[in-house]
């Protein structure tokens, strides 16, 4: 077995099965934690502090009015880079190929020319990010192994995936095992590190503004 | 078969077949052409073909189909004829030769023999070792062992065929015969190989006539392949490339983009993995190539072809199993059976935080139930 078919077959093969496992058993321990009892009197219906909940989930995705002078900046270059993501994984055609290999199911892709330089938009976006992160002194203080890893890896994937479309620095079936290795390592890293916020995200803001609405305070 | 002329140059042999300066020389130029040599190499070649002498070629068939020297016997440029009346003297080849048995045997012991150390050794085909080399022998002698005794002393090992390149299709899985390529078994010799499933008839000529123009070996790739010739990736080279880069592909090989020559990526081409020269030299003298006729490339010049998935499985899908193709109901099983561990390692972590957080609540009482 060369390396191209060990990086799309055992190691796919390993890589989702520790992604799934490891998925499941952070949602799963965290869904059962015993929330603190809450004594004092609902201020708002279970309904309503459970629409809140919902609410708070979308209402946080946008900056607050108050800090948007502070925070515009920042959420637009996450914005950015996570669109920039979203189309290079989901609408490049070779992906969809493997997704479809996957799932059974298909969509159409966009130009591979377009999504190459969405690549590299989106490289230069994650180098942005990078940089705000060292430069930010509380951003920095902040930041752990985990942030720096979960960036280089993510960064790893999109660097070895334009190194393969554009034939640089070796034979093109080396760059591709190399490239799905990235994917695999990402796979692996991604239920146990901070890019686990992609199953976090949502059901953590709506936790919060449903409890928040149960206190009688808005979120 | 064997000639008594041997000593004669090129040169000699063109003027006695009357063949002019002026057409001998387009005939090098044609060459050092494909061959994706410089132009100047064209009357280069010519001045020091004139003065060469014929090298003996020595061709051994072990196992393999014959689709090789199939596609040899149809080069244009140089023609097959050409090179053996007037560049090579061919001292033996089972399939060409006239001689059967006991002649043809002796005529490659004295081809052997008389020019020892300065013969060209061609094989074609891969290398049965298994049953003691009973899967592949002539004259009471095995191929490993014909083999072993025509490269003590060849100047050089050309490998014509993916089989004998790489094994090819006798060394694919469960490879009955314990078949090996040429490389596995001679190491003390130069090898180039001219890999392909058959190969391009012309890269067939054209890598012998490089080296006999030359006398030295052309620049090889990390498989020992003349980088001329398999320099860059089929995908590279293709006529279908823009299709590729506008994201248009065919979904299958009779739909609207199949008839209107768009990308055949999704229906498992292997272009842009396989290093070859189908896109730019073609087939049967510049005609076609696979993917100008609708199917996507196998991939047929590159180790292990045979093994790496179905044909029809696009080159980034998944590889789950000997079929090649990902279902998604192994993915599913997969998938269920991980999430299943995962839920249970779940609840177990949630009930071992569920203790430590008691245990923070309530310094004094180890029992939860007591609460």
């Amino acid at each position: 077995m060369d390396l191209l078919g060990f990086a799309r077959g055992w190691g796919l093969k390993i890589a989702i099965g520790v992604f799934c496992l490891g998925v499941v058993w952070r949602i799963v321990g965290f869904a059962l934690l015993r929330i603190r009892r809450d004594f004092n009197k609902p201020r708002k219906s279970v309904m309503k502090y459970i629409a809140a909940g919902l609410l708070t989930a979308g209402s946080r995705s946008w900056p607050h009015r108050e800090f948007i002078g502070r925070t515009g900046a920042g959420e637009a270059l996450g914005y950015s880079y996570h669109m920039g993501l979203f189309a290079v994984v989901l609408l490049f055609t070779p992906h969809i190929v493997l997704l479809g290999s996957l799932f059974g199911f298909t969509w159409p892709g966009l130009p591979s020319s377009l999504i190459t330089i969405i690549s590299v938009l989106t490289l230069t976006l994650f180098l942005a990010v990078l940089f705000r992160r060292l430069t930010n002194r509380v951003m920095r203080l902040l930041s752990n192994f985990d942030d720096y890893f979960s960036w280089f890896i993510t960064m790893l994937v999109l660097v070895t995936g334009l190194a393969a479309t554009a034939h640089i620095g070796a034979r093109y079936e080396t760059l591709l095992a190399i490239h799905i290795l990235s994917v695999d390592a990402l796979l692996i890293w991604f239920p146990f590190g901070k890019l686990m916020h992609a199953f976090y995200i949502f059901p953590s803001r709506a936790l919060n503004g449903a409890l928040l609405a149960r206190k009688g305070a808005t979120s | 078969m064997r000639p008594d002329n041997s000593e004669l140059t090129v040169g000699d042999m063109l003027l006695r077949h009357g063949t002019s300066r002026r057409g001998f020389i387009k005939f090098c130029t044609a060459a050092a052409s494909a061959m994706a040599l410089p132009a100047w190499m064209g009357p280069a070649m010519a001045a020091q073909l004139q003065h060469a002498r014929r090298p003996s070629v020595v061709y051994l068939s072990f196992q393999e189909c014959t689709g090789c020297f199939e596609s040899f016997t149809r080069s244009f440029a140089p023609t097959i004829e050409s090179l053996i009346f007037n560049v090579i003297s061919l001292d033996y080849d089972d399939t060409l030769m006239a001689a059967a048995g006991d002649q043809a045997l002796s005529a490659l012991d004295q081809a052997m023999k008389d020019n020892f150390g300065k013969y060209v050794l061609i094989i074609d085909g891969s290398v049965p070792t298994g049953a003691g080399g009973g899967y592949c022998a002539a004259g009471g002698q095995s191929a490993v062992e014909t083999l072993r005794e025509a490269a003590k002393g060849a100047a050089v090992v050309i490998c014509v065929g993916t089989c004998s390149s790489f094994g090819g299709i006798p060394y694919a899985d469960p490879n009955p015969t314990d078949a090996w390529p040429v490389s596995a078994i001679v190491g003390d010799k130069p090898i180039i190989n001219v890999s392909g499933c058959p190969p391009i008839p012309e890269v067939i000529t054209g890598t012998l006539l490089q080296y006999v123009t030359t006398g030295k070996i052309p620049d090889l790739d990390e498989h020992l392949r003349p980088k001329a010739f398999f320099g860059t990736t089929i995908h590279d080279r293709c006529y279908r490339r823009p299709f590729y880069d506008q994201g248009k592909f065919a979904k299958s090989f009779d739909d609207e983009g199949a008839r209107n020559g768009w990308c055949l990526y999704e229906l498992g081409c292997k272009g842009p993995t396989t290093y070859n020269a189908c896109a730019t030299l073609k087939w049967n003298g510049g005609t076609s190539f696979p993917i100008e006729s609708g199917h996507g490339c196998l991939g047929c010049s590159e180790p292990n072809f045979w093994d790496k998935g179905s044909f029809y499985a696009g080159l980034s899908t998944a590889e789950w199993g000997k079929a090649g193709e990902s279902s998604p109901r192994q993915v599913l099983e997969l998938a269920t059976g991980a999430a299943v561990a995962g839920g249970a390692l779940g609840v177990a972590s949630a009930g071992s935080g569920r203790l430590r957080q008691y245990r923070s609540e309530h310094p004094l009482n180890d029992d939860p139930k007591e609460d």
